[in-house]
């Protein structure tokens, strides 16, 4: 068995990550404890809905210090992985600030629709333990509207009208813009490989 | 770029998946649940469950139910039915649901669709529009599950979803009444218009007989994604099939 805490503050489609993760035999708790958050072995932060919103619940339940103060294994999920970086155009935000750069809105045009939603394709950047073994250009499952800078942290981009960051990762904290409870193989993989990474 | 989705389309009345043929006439195609299970093991790249009977009725839909589909499930879906607050639609998304829809509740009262996308992001909100050919122009429908009390809503469908693209919605199902269940192809004049007045995916649904009617629709209409229920429910086409015809055709899909 393996612990993982999903925080459940409000703000995030926890019930689909639980299931994920329960499927590849972990032992999940959803939590809003600060105290249980800090303890864990690993922490899942997911996120759907608007940034500020998020980090307001965030705020209001005592969570910022111990996110930023975590030291294991952390993945964001979809906006999780937007709320490590510093800003965001969205309800103009400050965000946890774990990774350098704003995140911005996506902006429609030719074939490019907004929100960002459907199958796209992963192109891994430079190699991580959390995406080891997964296959060549697998698809992932997308929905979002705003997009993490492209830097140093990306790990995998998608191609969507422009690079957009998938899966980015700096010291112990990582994300995936994409949904991996959502996308079939590929994102079975890599919640597996994120149990799996020394705690 | 992103693969076209496949979506198979569940209309469930108590459990159990129904069809009909312009909405009228149920026949029982099966266990929802198991369906479900079908269709991922398939390649289906998104469901979308619709609770045919709650609008009508006044009701909401189930969500133990929505819990169990989303425990069985790895792909995005989509549930429908009676949602006519951010709370229910809250308990949708809470209980593992990716989007919700909203059709006749968001006709009737189109802040709704705002209120969705301040709560919950524009992402999780889809707008469902049920359209049929009236006179010149193309026309929204209501309360679509149930013939007896379907009405017109007293739009025109082209304006509507602009509205509702602008109100926030974060996708289009286009629903062409005239199509659905009949099986002769996708409305792809309408849809294609429907096409250049959105920024947002657009989703064609009502016509599927073919194979070669979603490589039409992805060609004519420039559609994200195709969705299709009796087709793929009886087995006429099957969901891996249908992918490599696509991909053969210059399409890309998920295989």
């Amino acid at each position: 068995m393996t612990d993982v805490a999903v925080i459940a503050y409000g703000a995030g489609n926890v019930a689909s990550v639980q299931f994920a993760l329960e499927r590849l035999g972990a032992r999940v708790v959803l939590t809003d404890d600060p105290a249980v958050i800090a303890s864990a072995k690993r922490v899942i932060l997911p996120g759907v809905g608007a940034a500020a919103y998020a980090m307001g619940r965030l705020e209001a339940l005592g969570l910022i210090e111990p996110i930023r103060a975590f030291t294991r294994p952390l993945l964001g999920v979809c906006l999780g992985q937007q709320l490590l970086f510093e800003s965001s155009d969205e309800g103009d935000t400050p965000l946890l600030g774990l990774i350098p750069g704003r995140v911005r809105r996506l902006e429609p045009g030719g074939d490019r629709t907004v929100p960002h939603m459907g199958w796209s394709r992963l192109e891994r950047v430079r190699d991580d333990p959390l995406t080891a073994g997964l296959d060549e250009r697998p698809y992932a499952y997308f929905v979002h509207s705003y997009a993490c800078p492209d830097g140093p942290a990306t790990l995998a981009r998608a191609e969507y009208g422009g690079p957009v960051p998938a899966i980015v990762g700096r010291d112990n904290f990582r994300g995936c813009q994409f949904h991996p409870e959502r996308s079939a193989e590929a994102g079975a993989h890599i919640l597996k490989t994120f149990l799996e990474l020394p705690a | 770029m992103t693969a076209r989705r496949i979506i198979p389309c569940l209309d469930v009345r108590d459990g159990r998946v129904v069809k009909g043929v312009r909405f009228l006439d149920h026949v029982d195609m099966g266990d929802a649940a198991e369906l479900a299970a079908r269709y991922r093991d398939e390649g289906a790249d998104e469901l979308v469950f619709y609770d045919i009977t709650a609008s009508p009725e006044g009701r909401t839909l189930d969500y133990g139910w929505v819990r169990e589909i989303a425990r069985l499930l790895d792909i995005p879906f989509c549930v429908a039915g009676g949602i006519r607050s951010v709370e229910q639609a809250g308990r949708c998304l809470d209980n593992g649901a990716d989007k919700v829809s909203v059709n006749s509740p968001a006709l009737e009262r189109p802040d709704l669709i705002g209120e969705l996308a301040d709560r919950f992001g524009s992402q999780c909100v889809v707008v469902g529009v049920d359209s049929r050919r009236e006179d010149d122009d193309w026309v929204v429908h209501k309360y679509t599950g149930d013939p007896d009390s379907r009405r017109l809503a007293g739009r025109s469908t082209m304006d509507w979803i602009g509205e509702a693209q602008a109100r926030g919605a974060g996708e289009i199902v286009l629903n062409c009444i005239d199509q659905d269940g009949v099986r002769q192809g996708y409305d792809t004049a309408q849809l294609a218009q429907a096409r250049s007045r959105l920024t947002i995916p657009l989703v064609a649904s009502g016509g599927a007989g073919a194979e070669s009617h979603f490589l039409d629709v992805f060609d004519r209409a420039n559609v994200s994604g195709a969705l299709a229920a009796s087709v793929f429910h009886t087995g006429a086409i099957r969901i891996g099939d249908l992918k490599a015809f696509l991909a053969g055709s210059g399409v890309e899909v998920r295989q």
